[in-house]
């Protein structure tokens, strides 16, 4: 129907390009190798984000989650960050960071940490105190006992976490990427809409969707790997 | 063999000793004197007198809420015991009633949890085959039955070679005829392997076919000993029933009819107080 629109001229060429225009679009932008190079730069800039939401992130769940006063020094300052939208950091952050890599990058990690920081929170204060204490009494303490039980327990719950911030992480990436970038989906995205480049606006959507699809698909299979262990309630 | 022994917090004071000891020759696996446990104003353990001889096998029997998981959890040294005197050996192993196994390792590494030699997959192979789980080295724990979790957990417990062997109701969830397999495989084992066991059960024939003594705690304390002398296997002969019908007085239940012929677990419910 698009199609049809767009072939009689209902849907003008400069609100939106026809599918079959969007798709000459694509191919031909991955053949210039255009396409995969803003896109590289767009998974580096999330991976960096992440790769740092993840750090902060364990190192401060497993303070809080391990610990009373890591409880009371940690999760209030979470609580409130949480309050404040990531987003309404852009222009702060434009200001302290210029408008480099950095503040890219950055948005994408204080956005991320607050879901896997919670998650993993949550999975290590619900662990089984059980468990716990079985292994214990068979000999395990310190790092062992956190490698061995608390960990592996919590994985479920940090899992959750992460599946949440890698969809974060794209939408994140939407807006971070209108900062002045020099490459990257989103400068693909404004370059377009300077020359009135609707098909490869829609291109660049396409492409947004499918990293988000990807991100996904790509934590279930490590879930899978990781959680084998766990029987399912659905048959596999 | 020696084993190497744990003095919590030693008194130099000599303590009293009128508690019975089995073999008096040697020294006790375990000893407690005077023992006291509180949660706020609930006295669970009020002055507690007990002494285990290595090898020695004791039941345990009490009314619910009476104390013997507190006990045992003190034997286990999993509760704090303040500055009291508690003598235990320092290889001590505990199988719970649910069995605790790590759900996301594989049963021969919830064996060999906590092992640090070299060759822990062998000893725990070993010790899986003992309770005949050698051919469920590599399930997951969630892929066992009830009766499997429990072998499982009882290898975990012995491939550490105690010299104190905890058992808390590890029994109590599998059905009769599981549970007299179980009993047949603990004897075994604890004939080959000679820790001193506490086995806590609610099952006054469990206890009494088992045990070398059979405990009754009360009001914090021991308040009934009963010595079994019988052979094993033991079967529910008269002087079995003799006893079954002591230690049932003792935890104020007026004993039933004797049994004769089969061998019937006595239903599992609380003893009424
Ligand atoms: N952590 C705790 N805090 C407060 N009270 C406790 C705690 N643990 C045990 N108690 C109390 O101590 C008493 C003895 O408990 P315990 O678990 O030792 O009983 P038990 O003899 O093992 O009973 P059961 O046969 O039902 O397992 C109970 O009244 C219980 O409520
Ligand atoms: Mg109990």
């Amino acid at each position: 129907m698009w199609e049809l629109g767009s072939r009689l001229g209902f849907i003008p060429e400069r609100v939106l390009a026809a599918p079959s225009t969007v798709a000459e679009t694509f191919w031909a932008l991955t053949a210039s190798g255009e396409l995969p190079a803003n896109l590289l730069v767009s998974l580096a800039r999330a991976a960096a984000g992440l790769a740092i939401a993840l750090a902060v992130a364990v190192s401060l769940g497993l303070l809080a989650g391990l610990s009373r006063w890591g409880e009371t020094v940690v999760d209030p300052l979470m609580q409130i960050k949480r309050t404040i939208p990531s987003l309404a950091l852009t222009p702060l952050f434009i200001v302290w960071f210029g408008i480099g890599e950095t503040p890219k990058i950055a948005l994408i990690a204080v956005a991320t940490t607050f879901p896997i920081y919670l998650n993993l929170f949550a999975g290590v204060r619900g662990i089984d105190v059980r468990l716990v204490e079985a292994a214990r009494s068979f000999g395990l303490s310190g790092w062992s006992l956190v490698r061995e039980v608390i960990l592996p327990g919590a994985l479920p719950s940090f899992f959750v976490g992460l599946r949440y911030a890698l969809g974060v992480s794209v939408l994140v990436l939407v807006v971070a990427e209108q900062i002045n970038a020099q490459a990257g989906l989103g400068h693909l995205i404004n370059n377009a809409r300077d020359f009135m480049r609707t098909d490869i606006i829609v291109v660049c959507l396409l492409v947004y969707a499918l990293l988000g699809l990807s991100a996904d698909a790509l934590v279930r299979t490590l879930e899978r790997r990781a959680l084998a262990w766990r029987p399912s309630l659905v048959e596999q | 063999m020696v084993q190497p022994r744990i003095r919590r917090r030693a008194f130099d004071t000599a303590a009293p000793s009128s508690t019975p000891i089995a073999s008096p020759a040697v020294a006790p696996a375990v000893k407690l004197t005077g023992f006291v446990r509180q949660f706020g104003e609930n006295r669970v353990i009020d002055g507690l007198d007990l002494s285990i001889a290595p090898g020695e096998f004791v039941a345990l029997l009490g009314a619910s809420g009476s104390g013997k998981t507190t006990l045992l959890r003190t034997l286990a040294g999993l509760d704090p015991i303040g500055d009291q005197d508690v003598t235990t050996p320092g290889a001590r192993a505990v199988v719970f009633q649910d069995a605790r196994l790590l759900p996301w390792k594989k049963v021969w590494r919830n064996v060999a949890l906590g092992l640090k030699d070299k060759d822990v997959r062998a000893r725990a192979e070993a010790a899986l085959k003992e309770v005949g789980l050698g051919h469920r080295l590599d399930a997951w724990p969630s892929t066992l039955s009830g009766g499997e979790s429990q072998r499982t957990a009882l290898a975990r417990a012995l491939v550490r070679e105690p010299g104190l062997l905890l058992l808390d109701e590890p029994f109590a969830a599998l059905d009769a005829l599981t549970r007299l397999k179980m009993h047949d495989l603990v004897l075994n084992l604890w004939s080959e392997h000679k820790p001193a066991v506490l086995l806590v059960t609610h099952d006054v024939d469990e206890a009494i076919s088992l045990a070398d003594r059979v405990l009754v705690l009360n009001k914090g304390k021991i308040a009934a000993e009963e010595h079994i002398t019988l052979e094993r296997p033991r079967a529910p002969d008269a002087r079995f029933q003799a006893i079954r019908r002591r230690l049932l007085g003792h935890l104020g239940v007026e004993a039933p009819a004797p049994h004769e012929g089969a061998l019937i677990a006595f239903p599992t419910g609380e003893a009424v107080q």
